[in-house]
């Protein structure tokens, strides 16, 4: 803000295309120090080639670029488009030190470079246990059974052709594991949101509603009470899924997502779509589903994805994912280019249904103002909210909190530790705070 | 016009119809799915509930089980099941106590270091179940039920739920879950599981508070990651987009910056689809303009020659469609293509 109209040719201080060495250390002490070291990593080639300092302008306007000049690509030069090659930051990540295989690991999504609500199916974050694999759709196979013979009228099997002729239904939903935010349910342990809270995507998923196929195969309404998925791959995942959910037209037998199939990585060519309920019982390569009237106790309910209570009681079963949201611009790690206008945006999600509203407060919690939600607002799907703030250049304490539609508010850390202890793993759904210091740069902190 | 839009109404109705039927669904798709045989159910439903319903039958000692484990399972975790080394320990933390009260009684220390499979297993169907269709990690589902039996009789023995000389089959494993050390450790009494089932609240247990103005808070931060952890994740500045409000931090190493800050030899075949020059030459083949190897074997060693026929254009070497100049082409660039077409167009 401050010495943005002595560069012509910009009203607000700009990438580092524009500016030249000499500028930049003739900047005012004060700016210096964050744009040097924001700066520092711009390319050399980036600085060398383009930054000159014109008197009559922008040299990005007084010589024309090379595309302007010259001729561009062709079509189908790439078969399947991909993205900008200014764009190769924006990658799924492992946290490391997390795990010591990377078949039982974790990516995550970088939801600090993500816009709207959907996440490109590239950068969905990948959670597996024993491995991905590219399955043969042609080969794949679902079976539905039940756990004794009276069940079901019948046993059935589908191949893939078959559940892609059955009516189809596509909707948009978020799919977060239950270890999301998990790090930082003690202290801060991770830098950027990416890493806080990128077991988080969302999609538009295609697919058969499960109760469709169920009827198919006459299950006994009365005394079914569970469903267990199971997947192909080597660890044949399985989780209990709650009948209320399949009773409602919610889960879904899907193989589409953002209008193409499943992603290898994401359970090509099928996985369960369990609306609300945490990632792990999305089972990707679906290959069995069994009608029961127990639940399974698998291992991910049974040793994982447990929550350990203050009393020393874990918590078995904790599927919904409850209503959270978390700040992406900004965020931690990043360095704010000045002072002035921004768009605090983020974003909202609820396992029990639609977003209601979101508060944003810049002073810690002191204070907070209504964000604007941007449509659609979608049940059980990421809401993108957004709210302008000027920054004067001083400490800001930025957080959001969500409320969704059943009245539930997003706690503070605090407020969940006083009930669920420190010591747990799963289904952290507190209120994150970014410390915006001086210097333009954004920590992760927590506050008491 | 009245003709068409009775056709419209008609397909409206029919429509509709459809529609109808579609809500209710069918009990049957006609042509979709066929009846599992018994020999594929019986193939594929190889899940163990904790009532054991799916178990097969079979035992397998605790000694046999020793054997079985330091040759498939000690690799990953531990002669002892006690080994972090690649996933987290399945053994310790138990006491014979445990083991009478079915409560892990080190799940109330705070300050115990992580937490075993057998601290938390509650079902030893669990156990049964997961060996029997994810391990050995790279081999999964080849361990026979007699194994599987085994091997967990040798975890079990580790615990101290089962003696050196015990058995585990599937006339004892009902028995040997009441010494299950974490048996009565669990509770479904929440809100998070959608349904009646397993009896839990509704009623969310934590709640936020909607305050707007003046809340009673005390903005100070309690925890930070600190400056020496910033670079444990990488270096942020390569992880944020490099347009927008914001860029990522730079938490490289010295050494690595000076690295990063070299620049970048393209390979040639970059610059080919950079500056288009694909729209006209193929490697191989003629198409508007003649195939690079063509022009290499023509002009073998003479970069110099080549770089300024592309910077001033040509026309009547290769046919009738001239060759525009490359104005825009940077020196550098121009010099690599250059030398690489003199050095034959190798891809």
């Amino acid at each position: 803000m401050t010495d943005s109209t002595s560069s012509p040719g910009r009203l607000l201080p700009a990438p580092e295309h524009l500016l030249s060495r000499e500028q930049m250390a003739a900047a005012p002490d004060a700016r210096r120090g964050f744009l040097r070291r924001a700066f520092a990593t711009a390319s050399a080639a980036m600085l060398a080639g383009t930054a000159r300092a014109e008197p009559d302008g922008d040299a990005n306007i007084l010589e024309l670029p090379q595309h302007s000049l010259a001729l561009g690509q062709p079509v189908a030069l790439e078969g399947y488009g991909k993205p900008s090659r200014f764009e190769t930051n924006l990658q799924r990540r492992q946290s490391p030190g997390l795990t010591q295989t990377r078949q039982a690991s974790v990516s995550f999504a970088p939801l600090q470079g993500l816009f709207g609500i959907v996440t490109p199916s590239g950068l969905h974050f990948e959670r597996h246990h024993q491995g991905w694999w590219d399955i043969d759709p042609s080969k794949h196979r679902l079976m539905v059974n039940g756990s004794d013979e009276k069940m079901l009228k019948r046993p059935m099997v589908f191949t893939m052709d078959e559940l892609m002729r059955l009516p189809s239904v596509s909707r948009f939903h978020f799919i977060e594991c239950g270890a999301n935010t998990g790090m930082e349910w003690g202290n801060v342990a991770v830098p950027t949101v990416q890493y806080t809270h990128g077991m988080l995507s969302c999609s538009e998923f295609t697919g058969v509603r499960l109760i469709d196929v169920l009827e198919m195969c006459g299950f006994d309404k009365k005394r079914a009470r569970f469903v267990l998925a199971e997947g192909a791959d080597g660890s044949s995942m399985t989780r209990t899924i709650p009948m209320e959910l399949i009773t409602n037209g919610d889960v879904l037998l899907a193989y589409g997502q953002n209008g193409e199939m499943l992603r290898p990585e994401n359970g090509y060519p099928l996985r369960l779509v369990v609306p609300g309920v945490q990632g792990v019982s999305w089972v990707k390569y679906l290959r069995r589903i069994e009608v029961g009237d127990q639940p399974y106790a698998t291992k991910d309910e049974d040793v994982h994805y447990v929550d350990l209570m203050p009393d020393g009681q874990h918590r078995q079963y904790t599927s919904i994912q409850e209503v959270k949201s978390v700040v992406t611009t900004p965020s931690g790690g990043q360095m704010l280019l000045d002072k002035g206008y921004y768009a605090i945006s983020g974003l909202a999600w609820s396992g029990r249904g639609r977003i209601k509203r979101v508060d944003v407060s810049v002073d810690g919690g002191r204070n907070w103002r209504e964000a604007t939600l941007q449509t659609p607002v979608m049940d059980r799907c990421l809401t993108r909210f957004s709210l302008p703030w000027v920054w004067d250049g001083k400490p800001a304490l930025v957080m959001s909190r969500a409320t969704d539609d059943t009245g539930q508010v997003q706690p503070t850390n605090a407020a969940l530790r006083k009930v669920r202890g420190r010591r747990s793993i799963y289904h952290n759904n507190s209120i994150q705070t970014w410390l915006v210091q001086e210097n333009g740069e954004v920590r992760n902190v927590q506050v008491s | 016009m009245s003709k068409s839009r009775n056709a419209l109404l008609a397909l409206t109705l029919v429509c509709g119809v459809a529609f109808a039927q579609s809500d209710k669904f069918p009990a049957a798709f006609p042509g979709i799915g066929r009846t599992a045989t018994p020999a594929e159910v019986k193939a594929w439903d190889i899940d163990v509930r904790p009532d054991f319903k799916g178990l097969p039958p079979g035992r397998g000692t605790v000694a046999q089980g020793e054997t079985l484990w330091e040759a498939k399972c000690a690799g990953c975790h531990g002669s002892f099941g006690e080994s972090n080394e690649v996933f987290m320990p399945l053994i310790g933390g138990t006491t014979k106590d445990d083991i009478k009260t079915g409560h892990v009684a080190r799940l109330l220390d705070p300050s115990f270091p992580g937490r075993t499979t057998m601290m938390k297993v509650s079902h030893l169907s669990t156990l049964w179940d997961y060996i029997h269709r994810a391990m050995p990690w790279t081999a999964p589902k080849s361990l026979k039920p007699d194994e599987v039996y085994a091997v967990t009789a040798y975890l079990l023995s580790l615990a101290d739920v089962l003696p050196p000389d015990g058995e585990l089959s599937d006339k004892n494993i009902a028995q040997v879950q009441e010494r299950l050390p974490n048996r009565n450790g669990k509770t479904w009494a929440h809100s998070m599981w959608p349904g009646p089932e397993f009896k839990g609240t509704t009623q969310p247990d934590v709640q936020g508070s909607a305050c707007m103005k003046n809340c009673a808070v005390e903005p100070k931060v309690s925890s930070l990651l600190p400056d020496y952890a910033m670079d444990a994740s990488g270096n942020l500045a390569q992880q944020q987009r490099l347009v927008g409000p914001q860029r990522g931090l730079d938490t490289s190493p010295k050494t690595a910056k000076q690295a990063a800050a070299a620049p970048a030899v393209k390979p040639v075949s970059d610059l080919l689809k950079q500056h288009a020059c694909f729209a006209c030459h193929q490697i191989d083949t003629k198409v508007v303009g003649p195939a690079f190897k063509d022009v290499a074997a023509k002009y073998a060693g003479q970069a110099d020659h080549l770089a300024a026929k592309i910077r001033s254009g040509s026309s009547g070497v290769w046919g009738p469609i001239p060759m525009p100049a490359q104005t825009a082409l940077p020196d550098a660039d121009l010099k690599a293509i250059a030398a690489w077409l003199a050095a034959g167009a190798k891809p």
